[in-house]
């Protein structure tokens, strides 16, 4: 315990005796971070979530498995991705804007970083099928991306308004080899997509494992999918510090659906002194809305109702559609070392346009939130002369037939 | 109040299989019509399903009720409420997700469910490790938690969560979610096997038990079956209390024959 007068070296992180060791660091059997997390679901689950948490923390102290990982990052999925400087934004906006670029990954997003983990994680555990959960469809098209490089079956469970917004990720990854599942329960988009692939998970859990897209469900996911998106933030802390004569950039920020490329990102910079911020979309932003629960099996911060039921998140973006947050980021923002924001559709289709007309980068429209969020702040809670660091998590090819909808719409109204 | 666990094992030293319907709270006008009607063809007790939003244990026809449930405007406390002023002369559970009872709060939900004379509640999803806080209200308003085990359960922990469990131990027929199913494996009898060599306590089976038959066939290795998705298709398709009766009727006398 603490010293008189003193808080211990790691007071940050711990409270009413749960928590993480260090920020962003490694959490107990418990899986708390803070109060959030734990591991929440039926008994059927929690032998196989033991298993993989024994598996996961084998292989991550493997260095075998570790130089895999990183081989096929490499070779096959075009690591170490650029920081990009944005001299023309940048002019715009009065601040320093550099892009960790992720839409460069192979796929198109950050989402290959997770499930190339997962994927040989369940080579290892002897297990032959993946199903996942997907949104927008860069998670469901990741995971089948993975599945196929190693040669395992793959099932994706889509919301069905997701199936109809993202038709052409569905087309996608019915080619790479997956089935999509509409799923047709509740608000049919992504909170529904993770209740069907649980419910698939536990009548199938002796020869599949559930590759969750984001830090979320039960311990070990959150910390597990945070650690295999941490060589997001560390390859740009590095690439910031040389670029920035050893400095870290002044503000990092990141899109928050779940917050897998946040989480990944933060990781990298949580022992500096960079400002960080979540950008949430404001049809679904868990932090600033919501209040704490339980949902997918974990304690966060959920769109509910008084009674507990979960409420529909709202955006135009499948992929920040989720009316909760992982429980680090909802441990993060309360103990204040983050700070969560959000987006409107509005500011976020014009911060899309901007970046694709300054720069020559579509960007999907997820991470169009965190520069949107840059946008409105230049110059106000971001001064002029600030370094900004934004991760791009994912390419906007996807959202152009959306977005060239929602333009015409807007012109209409007009 | 009736308390669940002295009254099951005395019904069965007397030689009586255990028959504990599952009927979700608030589906239809004559919910409460149902809960009489199948108390008087022969239930032992009967868990009442508070719906959830997002009920991750659940198959299609739990999840429907649910659905018509919440759109009729069922809540935790007004289903609690009319629970409170019937008297169906057996032994009442609740099952809902632990989000419901976290958010009423976990002294609130375990008082209010005593006040109410409901002696029991089922959260599927709150395991052992997560436990705590909810038991220690629940056991100090005399609300016995009924936990699961299922075929997945390695050994040591069986043997955990039997000693937790209050009530009787809820054995997970299969791996998977609820909802009817053809038959039932291997897997069914050996969970309840591994029961049967920690405890004494009465084991009843759940999770696809959905005919008589199957009823019966569970019966010869456990001390009663939980009946919940066949019993709640016939109410969405309309049959009202009287199908529910003649149904809830039809596996009383299959597991009296056995």
């Amino acid at each position: 315990m603490s010293a008189p007068g003193g808080p211990p070296a790691d007071a940050g992180s711990r409270s009413a005796g749960h928590g993480t060791p260090r920020v962003m660091g490694t959490p107990g059997p418990d899986g708390r971070f803070g109060e959030y997390g734990g591991r929440f679901v039926p008994e059927s689950l929690v032998p196989a979530c033991m298993e993989l948490e024994a598996a996961f923390a084998a292989a991550w102290a493997d260095a075998s498995f570790r130089t895999e990982l990183s081989s096929i990052l490499r070779d096959y999925g075009g690591r170490p991705t650029p920081v990009t400087e944005c001299a023309r934004l940048s002019e715009e906006l009065g601040v320093r804007l550099l892009l960790k670029r992720e839409d460069l990954v192979h796929g198109g997003s950050h989402k290959l970083n997770n499930v190339l983990g997962q994927a040989l994680l369940t080579l290892r555990m002897g297990k032959e099928r993946l199903v996942a959960e997907t949104g927008a469809g860069q998670h469901g098209v990741a995971t089948a991306t993975a599945a196929a490089l190693l040669g395992l079956e793959c099932t994706v469970y889509m919301g069905e308004l997701d199936t109809e917004r993202q038709e052409l990720n569905v087309f996608r990854m019915e080619l790479l080899g997956a089935e999509v599942r509409p799923v047709r329960s509740g608000s049919r988009t992504l909170k529904d997509a993770v209740n069907e692939a649980l419910r698939d998970w536990v009548a199938s859990v002796d020869r599949t494992h559930y590759c969750l897209g984001s830090v979320m469900g039960p311990h070990p996911f959150p910390y597990m999918v945070r650690e295999l998106q941490r060589v997001v933030g560390e390859e740009a802390r590095a690439q910031c510090q040389a670029l920035l004569g050893g400095a870290d950039p002044d503000v990092v920020v990141a899109c928050v659906g779940g917050g897998s490329n946040a989480a990944g990102t933060f990781a990298g910079f949580a022992d500096g002194g960079a400002r960080l911020v979540g950008v949430e979309a404001a049809g679904g932003a868990a932090v600033s809305d919501g209040i704490p629960g339980v949902l997918h099996g974990m304690k966060s911060l959920l769109l509910q109702d008084e009674e507990g039921q979960i409420l529909e998140a709202e955006s135009i973006s499948a992929g920040l559609d989720y009316p909760g947050i992982g429980p680090e980021h909802a441990w993060l923002a309360a103990s204040g070392r983050a700070q969560y924001a959000k987006a409107t559709d509005e500011e976020v289709l014009a911060a899309f346009r901007l970046l694709a007309r300054t720069e020559g980068i579509l960007p999907a429209l997820e991470p169009a939130h965190a520069l949107a969020w840059v946008v409105r702040e230049a110059g106000r809670s971001v001064p002029r002369g600030s370094t900004v660091l934004v991760t791009l998590s994912g390419r906007g090819d996807k959202d152009v037939a959306q977005v060239r909808e929602l333009l015409a719409a807007e012109r209409a109204e007009r | 109040m009736i308390a669940l666990e002295p009254w099951l094992r005395e019904r069965r030293s007397a030689g009586r299989k255990l028959l504990v319907p599952y009927l979700m709270g608030g589906l239809g006008e004559d919910w409460v019509e149902a809960l009489q009607a199948v108390a008087d063809a022969g239930a032992d007790a009967v868990e009442v399903g508070i719906p959830f939003s997002d009920p991750m244990m659940d198959g299609p026809v739990i999840q429907q009720a649910g659905v018509h449930a919440l759109d009729r405007g069922a809540t935790p406390t007004r289903i609690v409420d009319a629970l409170a002023s019937e008297e169906l002369g057996i032994p009442v559970a609740v099952m809902t997700y632990y989000n419901i009872v976290f958010r009423t709060g976990h002294r609130r939900m375990a008082q209010s469910l005593r006040a109410a004379g409901i002696g029991a509640a089922i959260v599927p999803d709150l395991p052992l490790e997560e436990l705590g806080p909810w038991a220690a209200e629940a056991d100090a308003a005399e609300v016995a938690t009924v936990l699961l085990v299922a075929p997945s359960t390695p050994e040591p922990r069986v043997a955990q969560i039997c000693a937790r469990s209050r009530g009787f131990v809820y054995a997970v027929a299969r791996m998977g979610v609820t909802g009817e199913r053809e038959s039932l494996g291997n897997e069914t009898t050996d969970v309840v096997r591994r029961i049967r060599e920690v405890t004494d306590a009465p084991v009843c089976v759940g999770v696809g038990v959905s005919t008589p038959a199957q009823a019966r066939a569970v019966c010869e290795v456990a001390d009663g079956v939980v009946v919940g998705s066949a019993l709640v298709r016939r109410l969405l398709e309309g049959g009202g209390p009287d199908a529910a009766g003649e149904f809830v009727g039809q596996l009383r006398a299959a597991l009296d024959a056995g």
